[in-house]
């Protein structure tokens, strides 16, 4: 009974922690908070960047035309065997007939109807869509080297520069992400360290009297994550509120540009960065009072 | 190589509440705070350390407290080895210890009240025996008006009273006071030291380390003197004696 009252008796001490040391809670949390932001803003940019290149890679396609007389079972079987390689995402067959027909629409329009035959008798093809761009030469290599294939048609430009592109963002951003997240760990350690230290003699006061390290630490691990959680419960609702709003008016100012502007939805990004950010808020608030008040113990 | 001679554990009186036997403490390898002290402390006793600045006062206040450990000798302070204590268990251990200091030491976010339950709260009192113990308490120094008050709102020899009245809460066997009346003007002084001598009547042990002369001159309790980390004299109703004297 006297445990269960100490605990609560703790935790409430937690809570008005942050009240009696306000200026500390709120300058703890605006650090907190200011880095998180960052944190989050940065992975926003990157998984929406990330998600455009993606979008992009997923148009670029190779296609295969096929010698005269190769019959179209022939074809549907290179098909299937092109559909088991790793790097291919999709196959699809377009017929002769399917060819010309596309080919009238988009081109002739009217002006079709003089052709009484078709002329795209030997178009067959098959239109190759890579899961992984950059893995496009070696697919060219494989089809060039299949016997009955005339002539392999891609854009080695696109494709290359594209997956150039996804690999220097990738490593951008993991080297970015990783320093946001040191310097962050760092502030918000050094600002917990600051806050418990100056507090020292309130630690030395509570062990004098005879106080556990349990009944000194717990008030202080408890009103820290607090701090943590509240610190990182701010960037995400800024990030949730002014997402909308950006892409919003992104979308608004640069509609000519809708094909390639696709952005995320906020959802999305905030299944992984909603619990990153708490538990890096939380996290290091536990940890940080955890060791701080633990090296102002020993009185 | 002979080891060092053993030194035979002497038979401890049962009314002894504390014990120092030869012990020593060096923060540098070549002078020592405390040299060779042995004192012995009965139950009831009211003594006062004194000794100039440097002779080693605070270092043995701190010894007592268990927040130094010797580099040689032996403490026992209510049965408890303070040299092999565990260090789970040193609060359990300060728990019989009321402390008081010369700057107070009072949570000054708080107000008078709640730093008072707060001792009673570290030993797991149940709420409603707090509410009757603490304002129980600050009647008995005079505060029963201002528990509400801030800490900051009070003068300093009421802050030292709301410091002793968390001090004798808990009803510690003995009471430590360092320089408790070092920062308060005369008047205040006899008011503290009448209070100590008062909860002294009552059983507690009270052991005041203490510069001042005139205190120790008048109420001829035991002084303890100690000079560069020896005790150089120790006698029931003694005086303050200077190095000149």
């Amino acid at each position: 009974m006297r445990r269960i009252s100490t605990f609560f008796y703790t935790i409430g001490q937690g809570f008005r922690g942050l009240t009696r040391n306000r200026w500390y809670t709120l300058a703890s949390i605006a650090t907190i908070a200011a880095c998180l932001f960052l944190f989050g803003l940065f992975y926003t940019i990157v998984m929406n960047f990330q998600n455009m290149v993606r979008a992009a890679e997923e148009g670029v396609s190779v296609t295969v035309f096929f010698n005269e007389g190769v019959t179209e079972e022939q074809i549907l079987a290179i098909q299937s065997a092109l559909e088991q390689r790793s790097e291919v995402r999709k196959v699809d067959y377009i017929s002769a007939d399917a060819a010309w027909e596309g080919f009238k629409e988009g081109y002739l329009g009217p002006y079709a109807d003089g052709f009484t035959e078709n002329p795209l008798i030997d178009s067959a093809n098959l239109q190759i869509y890579l899961s992984d761009v950059s893995m496009q030469p070696n697919l060219v290599t494989f089809l060039e080297s299949i016997d009955g294939v005339r002539e392999v048609n891609r854009s080695e430009v696109t494709a290359s520069t594209l997956s150039g592109v996804n690999r220097l963002v990738a490593y951008i951003s993991v080297a970015i992400i990783a320093i946001l997240f040191a310097v962050s760990i760092f502030l918000i350690s050094n600002t917990v360290t600051i806050g418990i230290s100056v507090r020292q003699d309130e630690i030395t006061i509570m062990k004098y009297i005879g106080a556990t390290d349990y009944f000194v630490r717990a008030p202080f691990v408890i009103e820290c994550m607090l701090i943590g959680l509240i610190g990182s419960a701010i960037p995400l609702a800024a990030l949730w509120f002014l997402y909308g709003q950006a892409t919003e008016f992104i979308g608004g100012r640069f509609s000519i540009l809708s094909n390639l502007l696709r952005f995320l939805p906020i959802e999305t990004i905030f299944e992984r960065l909603a619990p990153a950010t708490l538990i890096i808020g939380v996290g290091i608030g536990f940890l940080g009072s955890f060791v701080t008040v633990r090296r102002h113990l020993r009185v | 190589m002979f080891a060092p001679p053993r030194r035979r554990a002497r038979k401890v009186p049962p009314d002894e509440i504390i014990t120092l036997e030869h012990v020593s403490k060096s923060y540098t390898r070549n002078v020592p705070a405390l040299n060779d002290i042995n004192l012995h402390i009965r139950r009831g006793e009211f003594v006062f350390i004194v000794g100039d600045s440097g002779s080693g006062k605070s270092t043995l206040i701190k010894l007592l407290l268990r927040e130094l450990v010797p580099t040689e000798g032996r403490i026992t302070v209510m049965g408890y080895d303070l040299v092999r204590i565990r260090h789970g268990k040193i609060p359990k251990f300060r728990r019989n210890l009321g402390i008081v200091f010369q700057d107070f030491r009072l949570l000054k976010d708080r107000n008078v009240y709640e730093n008072v339950a707060f001792a009673q709260r570290i030993v797991q009192t149940p709420g409603r025996e707090i509410r009757k113990n603490v304002p129980a308490i600050l009647a008995t120094v005079g505060l029963a008006g201002k528990y509400k008050n801030k800490i900051r709102q009070l003068s300093g020899g009421e802050q030292q009273r709301v410091a002793l009245a968390r001090a004798l809460v808990n009803k510690p066997a003995i009471l430590l006071a360092d320089e408790p009346t070092g920062n308060l003007d005369p008047n205040i002084t006899w008011e503290i030291m009448r209070l100590l001598e008062k909860i002294n009547e009552n059983g507690t042990t009270v052991i005041v380390v203490t510069h001042n002369k005139e205190v120790v001159n008048v109420m001829k309790k035991r002084v303890v003197t100690l000079r560069r980390g020896v005790i150089v004299e120790d006698e029931e109703e003694g005086v303050y004696r200077d190095e000149e004297d």
